[in-house]
């Protein structure tokens, strides 16, 4: 590994500070689980590393109004433990615990996974089907992005240099909705997947028709992406096997998956199809029982 | 560039310079010789290198050590009581023959113990759950779950060596 210039600010103004000094020579490094990796490897060589594990108060769960917020700095395994995830989004719970292992969990953050923006990744998956936002800070104030609009290719965010992404802020969702994150991994539990998705449907409890629904697929793009033609096919209808094949085979047109150890290009595509279908039927039983 | 960092590694203080850009494995090994925690994967996945910080399991191949600067850590070599006495769950990995080769073997047991301070109890699945990060390149698992199995009999006082 290169040597670097090394800080540890410990409040949110000396962060921002030092981002505006340094901008793009610098490293912000919150669990470091990956970023130490890349910088092993030499894919990332800064000039300048900041290190976050003496910023307080990024670390929390709070209900606001509608909204859960995460603060970035939370452990994957801190989100997947919080009694507030598990019993307001007991998804957002489930799909941090299948995170990589235990041992990962409990140094890696929900903000750095975001920030690090590998397409691989289960979380953004889910965060995406719950309509999540972040809010990024810097010295001139601070924005709150759609994660539909945050991720813009492999590794790459629309976080400026001078930016700290401080909170995910994730809307409760309201009754009668179910959701599922569902991922298929041919080799081992803790491996990327070969897809992974996630679906929120929310049905009119009169008629059971779907009112609302969104789809997310990880690992079939540069980034994780939303199927927003097939939630259109599935609005405003009843559950059908033939309704799940259609969204299946709309959603898997959207997607661009590349070959690799995990799949052709061709086998991913078909994998995607199949696992919109779990997904939407699995979020569809749960709207049905009332979780 | 260097910095002065002071580790408390299994009750004792040790302070040290290092360059910014060591890993804490490296400072264990060659800068501490607590040769116990071994270098596996390198990448965070086998698990041969875990150690405990504060009490959690952390990869030490994927931690620098100026991040371990002031916390508590505790690596294989501090398992055991000052007089070698094993402690229940290394012991247990002897009489369940936990071990084949022997690579992986501090990280099992450093990972394991941090899971019976954790859940006294563990069922088989919890135990697959939170020992899935580590890797034994001989298929030992079935004895390496005996042996958790085990050590969490011995500690509750179910059963006696």
């Amino acid at each position: 590994m290169n040597p670097f210039a090394y800080h540890t600010p410990e409040t949110q103004e000396e962060v921002l500070t030092l981002l505006h000094e340094h901008g793009d020579e610098a490293k912000l490094m919150a669990g470091g689980t990956a970023l130490v990796i890349m910088m092993k490897q030499r894919l990332v060589m800064p000039e300048t590393l900041i290190s976050l594990h003496r910023l307080r108060g990024l670390d929390a769960v709070r209900q606001v109004n509608g909204d859960l917020h995460l603060g970035a700095l939370l452990t994957h395994r801190a989100a997947e433990t919080s009694s507030l995830v598990r019993t307001r989004l007991p998804v957002l719970a489930e799909t941090y615990r299948h995170v990589a292992t235990v041992r990962i969990r409990n140094v890696a953050t929900v903000g750095g996974a975001l920030a690090h923006a590998d397409p691989n990744q289960d979380p953004p998956v889910t965060l995406l089907a719950l309509d999540a936002r972040v809010q990024l800070t810097s010295v001139d104030g601070s924005r709150e992005v759609p994660l539909t609009d945050f991720f813009t290719d492999y590794y790459e965010t629309v976080l400026r240099p001078d930016e700290l992404l401080t909170a995910i802020r994730v809307p409760i969702p309201l009754p009668h909705t179910g959701s599922a994150y569902v991922k298929f991994l041919p080799r081992t539990a803790d491996d990327y997947a070969t897809v992974g998705v996630a679906a929120t449907v929310r049905l009119d409890p009169a008629t059971g028709t779907c009112q609302d629904c969104r789809i997310a697929l990880g690992s079939v793009g540069s980034t994780p992406l939303r199927a927003l033609q097939a939630e259109g096919v599935v609005r405003g209808q009843r559950l059908t096997p033939e309704l799940l094949r259609e969204a299946g085979a709309v959603a898997q047109q959207q997607t661009d998956p590349i070959s690799d150890t995990r799949g052709s290009a061709e086998y991913k595509r078909a994998m995607a199809g199949v696992f919109v279908r779990r997904a939407l039927e699995q979020a569809w039983r749960h709207a049905q029982a009332g979780s | 560039m260097t910095q002065t960092i002071t580790l408390r590694v299994n009750g004792k203080e040790h302070t040290v310079e290092v360059p910014v850009q060591r890993l804490l494995i490296d400072c264990l090994r060659y800068d501490l010789g607590l040769t116990g925690t071994k270098e596996g994967c390198s990448v965070g996945v086998c698990g041969a290198c875990t150690v405990l910080m504060d009490g959690q399991m952390i990869s030490s191949c994927l931690t620098l050590a100026v991040l371990a600067d002031g916390r508590e850590l505790r690596t294989v070599e501090g398992l055991a009581q000052p007089d070698g006495t094993l402690s229940p769950v290394q012991q247990a990995f002897i009489d369940y023959g936990g071990f084949q080769c022997g690579i992986c073997t501090p990280g099992m047991v450093t990972a394991a113990t941090a899971l019976l301070e954790a859940n006294p109890r563990p069922t088989e699945d919890d135990i697959k759950e939170w020992m899935m990060g580590n890797l034994c390149r001989c298929t030992g698992y079935y004895k390496i779950i005996a042996s958790i199995q085990g050590a969490a009999a011995r500690l509750r006082g179910e059963e006696t060596p």
